[in-house]
């Protein structure tokens, strides 16, 4: 049964692990703008996608 | 051209003119949209336009200078970080509205190289800007964005307060909160559950470790009701701080004593639990509305920077506070008088708009003094300030002592008021069960006293008034009543008399209803329409949008006498068109509405007269109010208005008019002094000192981006026609609370029993705290939403 000092050792340095990750994530400023990344996320890099696009058509010609 | 007609704007989506630029089959209304469009497409932007249609949609007309930002002095404000490589800026930009925005203004490195990156904060309507100040001067990249239809608003005591970049300790001191209650409450379990006669050294163990998670939320998640209940013993007035603290300290200690005893399991859970609610209700409580400002003062609607002439008749900008008396002072078109000054050349054509609501253009002649706040509209012109501008004459309101003191009066909450009383009633109780249990033992004594404090701390109590009124703030919110916190909830229920102001408040700034006196055939408003649409005026364009014309007439020698009228030739007849005396060359003595006279040839037609219109639904306000409460107008206006408002008020004497900014305040003062809780209904900056001085100031505004000045609440004009709606449902909300007490009450009573015998188990304080308190914030939370139903408003 002494095993059970072991696991909750375990289990509460596991949770202050995640602990120190919220932390570490609110003060880099994850918490600041919950709105914006959200729209962000969604505007695709439309000119790069046509780079890549003619980048491929004129690899296919060369062939 | 005639297929032109009906075609928008592929910027800004506004209907373009005849002459519209035409550009690969898109059509832009002005050259201003045309040249955005020219710089984005060449910079390979399109991109901007494919993600929403005319994403150019608000139009800032003003153009800003911003030449001193090249001043050291004044960059170094807005400046929030640099070294030599790179600076860092955080600009506002009020016409940041769609996905567009978002895109554009972070892909401002291609436009120029000099910026490293940006981002956008869609709700604080900001982006931060990172720039090589090598290649791009600060000056440099707020001209950019004006010249791609984004221009930054730029404020000094504004940039002051966002460059200390504090975040909120609440949602950290929660996790750790969060955190020890999880794990004391999993190592609590064992011991509830009842431990194996071997397994009492994990019964210890687990104890020990529970008190150990009490400990850092105790020191650092609870610290606050320590700090709060010291101050408020110290202050004398005992608050709901104090009990809540003293609970936790009592579990504390009696938790500890009981592990070092080993005379029971321990309150380490019940501890981590109350602390962890709390701060959820004080979380709950905070609502922050990103796009409005209730803190604004004539600041806010100044310039940062003014020109000036310097001794070589050189122009020059100087900051803000820099003006001195003396100084000359050059306004140009759409820039506003900072300080009292004297009109030395040019033709002042000044729009008070923003100081007293009415946008009715006022003429000045030299020498004439002008007061700050007013807009010129027309040509440059050159003034010799007269006072600085802290002590001019709309800006002297905010050295009044109503801005000094905080609002400590409305501050004293219902909890509050009640959590005095109840300390001493606890305290009582407690030191009775522990004189009663002392004739048969200390122990059982010690144990009555703290299990009272523990049983009775009024943790639901202390969360009623938090959720009940976030949820009342939010339902205020959908209704477009915004409040700044859950304290004006109840201070709006405790009103009973209101003060409204007339303009822009009452009447429609916009607005205004135009009636024709005289008679003019089909022809002749062919021939007025003609006229007026070569002039800018604000009456002119009024008097376009009105007349549908048949025919498009040809005119010349049009003349636009500025603060006077037009005139035109048509076909060897004159018209003329404008002021009384400017057509009929006779003065008037009336000058109750503005008026356009309209003469052709000889012929005299008539007037337009403008009647500033009454809020639509304001007489079913009134009456609607009429039995609880009283009601007053003040209005900076001189009484021409008051036939138009003596329909809706019945007594004459609750029409003042002429009121200055100050007037206006000590009349809210003096209401006060009688005993009267006053909320006042303003809009402009004459109303600032009324609205701090009032039980609850509520700015009201059309367009909600627009400023409003330092208020309470700010109302948006279309839901005006709810006020008693949302008065009534204040008072309601309040209610709820009541309601909750009584709730928290039986709750208490119930633990009360058990503990005053000085029998508490860990697991019946285990059980019952977390009981009351969600039972607690889910009445507080249906009852309050069962109150908004029944008044009507949306959820």
């Amino acid at each position: 049964m002494s095993a059970i000092f072991f696991l909750i050792a375990c289990s509460v340095t596991l949770a202050l692990i995640f602990l120190g990750a919220f932390f570490w994530a609110h003060h880099h400023g994850q918490n600041d703008d919950l709105y914006t990344p959200s729209v962000r996320m969604l505007l695709d890099e439309e000119d790069k996608a046509k780079e890549w696009e003619d980048e491929i058509r004129e690899t296919e010609a060369d062939k | 051209m005639a297929i032109l007609t009906q075609t928008t704007c592929f910027h800004c989506g506004d209907k373009c003119p005849e002459d519209a630029i035409q550009v690969q089959e898109k059509s832009f209304c002005c050259n201003g949209c045309y040249q955005v469009y020219q710089i984005l497409s060449e910079s390979k932007l399109n991109n901007y336009y494919h993600l929403n249609t005319h994403p150019g949609k608000i139009k800032i007309q003003s153009e800003q200078k911003f030449a001193y930002l090249d001043d050291a002095e004044i960059a170094d404000k807005i400046i929030y970080y640099q070294d030599e490589k790179q600076c860092a800026v955080s600009f506002y930009i009020p016409a940041i509205h769609c996905s567009s925005c978002i895109w554009l203004l972070e892909h401002l490195n291609t436009l120029n190289t000099g910026i490293i990156e940006n981002r956008v904060d869609f709700l604080k309507k900001t982006v931060e800007i990172r720039f090589h100040p090598e290649q791009i001067s600060l000056r440099q990249v707020a001209e950019l964005l004006q010249q791609i239809g984004y221009p930054p608003f730029i404020q000094l005591h504004h940039s002051d307060e966002s460059s200390k970049k504090t975040r909120d300790p609440l949602l950290l001191k929660i996790a750790v909160a969060g955190f020890c209650f999880g794990n004391a409450m999993l190592l609590s379990f064992p011991a509830y559950f009842g431990l194996n006669k071997g397994d009492e050294v994990f019964g210890d163990f687990f104890q020990l470790l529970a008190l150990s998670f009490a400990i850092p939320s105790m020191v650092y998640a609870g610290s606050d009701y320590f700090k709060q209940a010291y101050i408020s013993l110290r202050s004398k007035v005992l608050d709901i701080n104090f009990p809540l603290a003293l609970g936790i300290a009592v579990l504390f200690l009696r938790s500890l004593s009981e592990y070092i005893f080993h005379n029971g399991a321990g309150f380490a859970d019940s501890l981590t639990g109350l602390i962890f609610f709390l701060l959820v209700g004080k979380w709950v409580q905070q609502k922050t509305y990103h796009h409005l400002s209730f803190e604004r003062d004539y600041r806010s609607f100044f310039p940062v920077a003014v020109q000036i002439l310097d001794e070589q008749h050189q122009e020059k900008s100087i900051p803000l506070e820099k003006l001195k008396k003396g100084d000359r002072l050059l306004v140009k078109n759409q820039e506003i008088i900072p300080a009292d000054a004297i009109l030395v050349k040019g033709e002042a054509s000044i729009d008070f708009s923003f100081v007293t609501g009415e946008s009715v253009l006022v003429n000045k002649v030299l020498g004439e003094l002008i007061y700050a706040g007013g807009k010129q509209c027309g040509a440059t012109i050159e003034l010799e300030v007269m006072k600085p501008v802290s002590q001019s004459y709309l800006t002297t309101l905010w050295n009044h002592d109503a801005f000094k003191k905080p609002n400590a009066e409305g501050s004293q909450t219902f909890v509050n008021k009640i959590a005095k009383h109840f300390t001493w009633v606890l305290l009582l109780i407690a030191t009775l069960a522990f004189a009663f249990h002392l004739h048969q033992s200390w122990a059982l004594a010690i144990n009555a006293f703290t299990a009272i404090l523990i049983v009775a701390c009024p943790c639901a109590l202390a969360l009623s008034t938090p959720f009940t009124m976030a949820a009342a703030l939010s339902i205020f919110d959908k209704n477009k009543f915004y409040l700044k916190n859950t304290d004006v909830v109840e201070q709006l229920a405790s009103i009973n008399h209101l003060v409204f102001d007339k303009t822009g408040t009452l009447t429609l700034v916009d607005e205004k209803d135009m009636i024709f006196e005289g008679s003019m055939s089909p022809a002749d408003a062919d021939l007025i329409y003609a006229v007026c649409k070569h002039s800018s005026h604000p009456l002119s364009r009024r008097i376009c949008s009105h007349l549908k014309p048949q025919h498009t007439l040809v005119i010349n020698q049009f003349q636009e006498y500025s603060g006077s009228g037009l005139s035109a030739d048509f076909h060897g007849e004159k018209i003329i068109l404008g002021k009384r005396s400017f057509v009929l060359k006779e003065s008037s003595l009336d000058f109750s509405y503005p008026e356009v006279h309209v003469k052709i040839g000889e012929r005299y037609l008539g007037k337009f007269i403008f009647i500033q219109k009454v809020r639509s639904g304001f007489q079913e306000v009134l009456k609607a109010l009429e039995g609880n409460y009283k009601s007053d107008l003040l209005s900076g206006d001189h009484a021409h208005g008051q036939q138009q408002m003596s329909a809706y008020f019945q007594h004459p004497d609750q029409l003042h008019f002429a009121q200055s900014p100050k007037d206006k305040l000590q009349f809210i003062a003096h209401l006060q002094a009688k005993g009267a809780k006053v909320m006042m209904m303003g809009d402009g900056l004459n109303d600032a000192g009324a609205l701090k001085q009032s039980h609850v100031g509520v700015a009201i505004t059309d367009e909600i981006n627009n400023f409003t000045p330092g208020s309470d609440a700010i109302l948006e004009g279309s839901a005006f026609i709810k006020l008693p709606q949302f008065l009534a449902f204040s008072k309601a909300s309040v209610r709820v609370v009541h309601q909750a007490l009584v709730i928290s009450l039986i709750y208490n009573s119930i633990g009360l029993s058990f503990a005053i015998t000085g029998e508490l188990s860990p697991l019946l304080a285990a059980i019952l705290m977390p009981l009351s308190t969600i039972s607690i914030v889910t009445f507080c939370s249906l009852a309050t939403h069962k109150a908004a139903i029944k008044h009507h408003l949306k959820l």
